[in-house]
């Protein structure tokens, strides 16, 4: 056995997961995005993760704005609810839903624009309340849907055929999540499938926001090998900070490192988030020191991914307001309209 | 015989005017007043007199003028009156301005450190040594400037026969039976009675007398009552953003909703309700919360609804329930944010880009606020659309006499939902499929555990299988069905309240707060020889009855307060052949609607006609 891999007792069926249900049941309709889109390769991980880690289709709702990003729900999980909404406005959509309904899995899809533009005041809303949901910035630079304007993502100096040189500093959406208090920031690459499967499955694990700001690279405007947000870059610069894995509760972990090289992090839900040593030390306890990274990374020619900053000791927004056990859009007549009899009592305070 | 009986029959005499008259009160905003404005009012309410109270505040947290105005009427009208009588002048800056908006012969009660005005000598003044009394009673330093505004309270209360232990009654509501601050305010309270008892001779007309005329009834703001409304109509959850005059919905809620609606073994909520980061987000979580299976609202006003301009339209065309309170206060844009006005009617019935058409209900009274409050979320679930609720900030912050309000007469309607069961019965679930014929689709709620149960819900063109379709065929029918369901929305929304003669000469149209204006003005025509029949709308889509009054009238004046005569133009659109008949009268400036306004102008325009 080599140093540092991790095994587990798992033995996945050969089609079907523990639910029984197969990897079919989980995909969604055919995607309209271009061929090659990171979008694309995104949804397949997100397939791969729910079919993994067994969820019921029916128990996950899928919210997005709009955009590119935001339409790719569509083309993942069919048996799962979707709400495709406004632009920007997906964190309200998606508070309003997880609040009347904590028993589902939130996953929502967003991009750059969505996000870190006409979005960024609701995004770090919904974060600074702590919304049990997985966040994912689908994170290309650029507004594809309508034709290759910069977003507030791309970088400074960077240069665009259709509109020129930007001439503005970034919106580092991870900073932003980091800023607002955000329990689980993440940054991953689409060209990466593998690292952003073992993001998506803690995410999914998380019970608070979890940011997932994933590079993804749009083909048609944005893929020039220059571009910070394109697939050759990625290739080339991409630094993780650690390999991650995420290894569910049933499991039992096998690790065999050596003392040190390995930071292994509980879930609420009992799973664990493994983060094996890479060259250098991180530790994604202290979010003064991932704020320095990202600032230090932010214009450093490289793309560093992994976990940045985990804190599950945050209370998510369900918690807060205290629910009944039963969703609250399962409460029946019984449970919502108060009696005839206190009616007649509160009637006579305003005598 | 009580002290004050006795100093009541003393008085009394054949000029008295009894339970009639309009009294203000002008004091500095932010001076803590109110506290003694209460006290008046439902003191007046507990001696059976019927009573209406009107703040008429600026937009400020503390140092503009503000008036307070409590009529009485011994006929039980509620409207604005634009004759005052009594005047309670506390704010030096505006004390001759005040004085010279009293009636001839009217009265003024004012600090005796203000100096005596030499300007209308028909007046009838008593001074009150407010500085002298708080300093006599010593009440704690920090609550000085509150208490020496319970000195008017003692000094009209003596002066015009309100009696103390109503006042009492008054504080013990106000205060929630909290001996403390009650003790306190009555020491004043009394002190000042008593000096005014042994120091002022009574000089003018205006008395009260016990009257049984609010036995049983309630008082209360209309705020209070939308949100007691869907507190009953099983509210879950609500997202809002402060703004007013809407604050006082939401605050309400916040208030009741853990009284009423605690698991009474856990105590955990059955409802949540955010404040959100603006208004976008607040309409928005509804929308959510709406489409996963809630009953969901936001409460707002006008600029809080063009910002909900962009998720109504949303609601509307994905057919989510949600219910909206629009509080209506003075625009264009900011407008005057302390004044009522009926001036979002347009905008709201098609709020949203695109062909939209929303549905509008138009509570005209504090007991229509509550009904409608739990009305409301039968409709959003039924018509699987955004109800909007249009009141104003007459109805919904001032004090209005009702009677107690009704309990729900019918269990919650949760519409057409489709359950794990139901799908199994079907052999396809099409979430806009018209399966009815009445344009009402079944939807099913996320977490449906059956593999037929999902759908993607989108604002973009779809198909009635919910998937992305920009296929014209699909459009139009989709479009078709929404109109349809909107036909089935005219028969079962609130009828308008049609009071018929048997001349069909003269017809007037309101909706809303304009309504106990109009009924003070019917019987002021009729006295005068104009006969009228009326027709209050309470919903749009229009049920077939408000064509049918039209169409049997000669005459009809369309009575609101907006500029553009909002609601005559809808009514025209909706009887295109009698257009020429209806005849617009709006008053727009900020002030409620009276009966003398409506009055002069129908008189000048029946003469013309």
């Amino acid at each position: 056995m080599m140093a540092g891999k991790i095994e587990t007792q798992t033995e996945i069926p050969k089609n079907e997961n523990l639910i029984g249900l197969e990897k079919n049941d989980y995909r969604g309709r055919e995607t309209s995005l271009c061929q090659g889109c990171g979008h694309n390769s995104i949804s397949s991980q997100i397939i791969a993760a729910c079919y993994e880690m067994s969820i019921q289709p029916e128990k996950v709702i899928k919210m997005s704005g709009i955009g590119c990003s935001s339409k790719s729900p569509a083309y993942f999980l069919s048996r799962s609810f979707g709400f495709n909404a406004l632009h920007g406005r997906m964190p309200a959509t998606a508070t309003g839903a997880i609040m009347v309904n904590n028993t589902l899995k939130a996953i929502g899809v967003s991009g750059d624009g969505d996000t870190a533009s006409i979005g960024l005041g609701h995004f770090k809303h919904l974060v600074r309340r702590n919304v049990p949901m997985t966040y994912i910035i689908e994170n290309n630079g650029v507004y594809g849907l309508t034709k290759g304007q910069f977003s507030a993502t791309a970088d400074k100096g960077q240069e665009l055929k259709k509109v020129g040189v930007n001439p503005f500093m970034p919106v580092d959406i991870c900073m932003e999540a980091l800023i607002a208090n955000a329990g689980f920031v993440a940054r991953s690459f689409a060209g990466d499938p593998k690292q952003v499967k073992e993001l998506l499955k803690a995410a999914l694990s998380f019970d608070g926001t979890a940011v997932l700001d994933i590079i993804s690279p749009c083909v048609t405007f944005n893929n020039r090998d220059e571009s910070t947000k394109s697939y050759a870059w990625g290739r080339k610069y991409e630094e993780p900070l650690h390999d991650v894995t995420w290894v569910p509760e049933r499991e039992e972990i096998k690790v065999d490192y050596e003392p040190g090289n390995v930071i292994d992090v509980e879930m609420h839900d009992g799973s664990q988030i493994v983060l094996k040593k890479l060259e250098k030390d991180y530790n994604p306890t202290d979010r003064i020191a991932a704020l320095k990274m990202l600032e230090e990374t932010c214009c450093g020619g490289v793309l560093v991914t992994g976990l940045i900053y985990f804190n599950k000791e945050q209370p998510p927004l369900d918690a807060i307001e205290n629910l009944v056990e039963t969703p609250l859009s399962r409460l029946t007549e019984k449970e919502l309209r108060p009696s005839a009899q206190s009616l007649q009592e509160l009637m006579q305070r305003f005598h | 015989m009580t002290e004050a009986v006795e100093k009541h029959e003393r008085s009394r005499d054949a000029r008295s005017i009894i339970n009639d008259f309009s009294m203000i009160v002008a004091s500095v905003n932010g001076s803590g007043s109110q506290t003694s404005n209460m006290a008046l009012i439902r003191a007046l309410f507990r001696m059976g007199i019927p009573v209406n109270g009107k703040n008429l505040f600026p937009s400020n947290i503390q140092g503009l003028p503000t008036w307070f105005t409590i009529r009485a009427s011994s006929k039980g009208y509620t409207a604005r009156r634009e004759a005052v009588e009594l005047l309670v002048g506390m704010n030096h800056a505006t004390f001759l301005e005040d004085l010279e908006g009293l009636v001839e012969g009217g009265v003024c009660f004012y600090p005796d450190h203000f100096s005596k005005p030499e300007v209308r000598p028909d007046v009838v003044y008593y001074p009150m040594p407010v500085n002298q009394i708080i300093k006599d009673v010593d009440p704690p330093r920090d609550l000085r400037d509150y208490m020496s505004n319970m000195v008017y309270v003692g000094v009209v209360a003596e002066m015009i026969g309100i009696e103390i232990e109503a006042v009492r009654d008054a504080l013990d509501t106000h205060f929630r039976g909290k001996t403390k601050p009650i003790e306190l305010n009555m020491s004043v309270v009394e002190a000042a009675a008593k000096w005014a008892h042994e120091n002022l001779t009574k000089r003018d007309p205006y008395r009260v007398e016990r009257d049984d005329q609010t036995e049983g009834m309630i008082i209360l703001d209309g705020n209070t009552a939308g949100a007691l409304g869907a507190v009953y109509g099983g509210v879950s959850f609500s997202a809002w953003y402060p703004i007013t005059p809407a604050s006082s919905l939401a605050d309400a809620l916040i208030s009741y909703l853990p009284q009423l609606r605690k698991d009474p073994e856990t105590g955990k909520q059955t409802y949540a309700v955010i404040q959100a980061e603006d208004e976008l987000a607040a309409i928005g979580m509804a929308v959510g919360a709406g489409w996963a299976g809630a009953r969901s609202m936001t409460s707002t006003s006008g600029p809080g609804i063009s910002l909900m301009a962009e998720f109504s339209g949303l609601a509307y065309f994905a057919e989510i329930p949600v219910v909206i309170w629009d509080v209506q206060r003075m625009g264009p844009s900011t407008g005057m944010p302390t004044r009522t006005s009926q001036g979002d009617l347009l905008f709201v019935r098609y709020l949203g880009h695109g062909d939209t058409e929303q549905i509008v209900l138009l509570p005209g009274s504090i007991a229509e606020c509550f009904e409608f409050g739990w009305r409301a979320f039968d409709y959003a679930e039924r018509l699987q659309a955004p109800i909007f609720i249009l009141s104003d900030l007459d109805l919904g912050m001032n004090l209005w006499m009702s009677e107690p309000f009704k309990y729900p007469d019918h269990p919650m309607d949760r519409g057409k939902v489709l359950t794990a069961e139901d799908l199994e019965k079907v052999d396809e679930f099409a979430r806009y499929r018209d399966v009815d014929g009445d344009g009402i689709p079944y939807r099913t709620l996320p977490g449906t555990n059956h593999p037929k149960a999902a759908y993607f819900t989108r604002g973009t063109g779809h198909d009635d299988r919910a998937i992305y379709s920009e296929r014209p065929e699909d459009y139009e029918a989709n479009m078709e069905r929404i109109f349809r369901k909107l036909e089935t929305a005219r028969g079962l929304l609130p009828e308008p309240v049609i009071e018929q003669g048997s001349s069909h000469e003269i017809g007037l149209i309101s909706f809303g707060s304009t309504d106990p204006a109009i009924q003070e003005a019917r019987d002021r025509l009729a006295e005068t020889g104009i006969e009228t029949d009326y027709m209050r709308i309470r919903a749009i889509p229009f049920s077939d009855e408000v064509d049918g009054f039209v169409k049997n009238h000669e005459r009809l004046y369309v009575i609101e307060m907006n500029h553009q005569g909002q609601m005559h133009k809808l009514l025209q659109l909706n009887s295109p052949d009698h257009a020429s008949k209806l005849v617009s009268m709006t008053h727009n400036n900020g002030l409620p609607m009276s009966a003398r306004w409506i009055t002069a102008q129908i008189e000048a325009k029946e003469m013309d006609s």
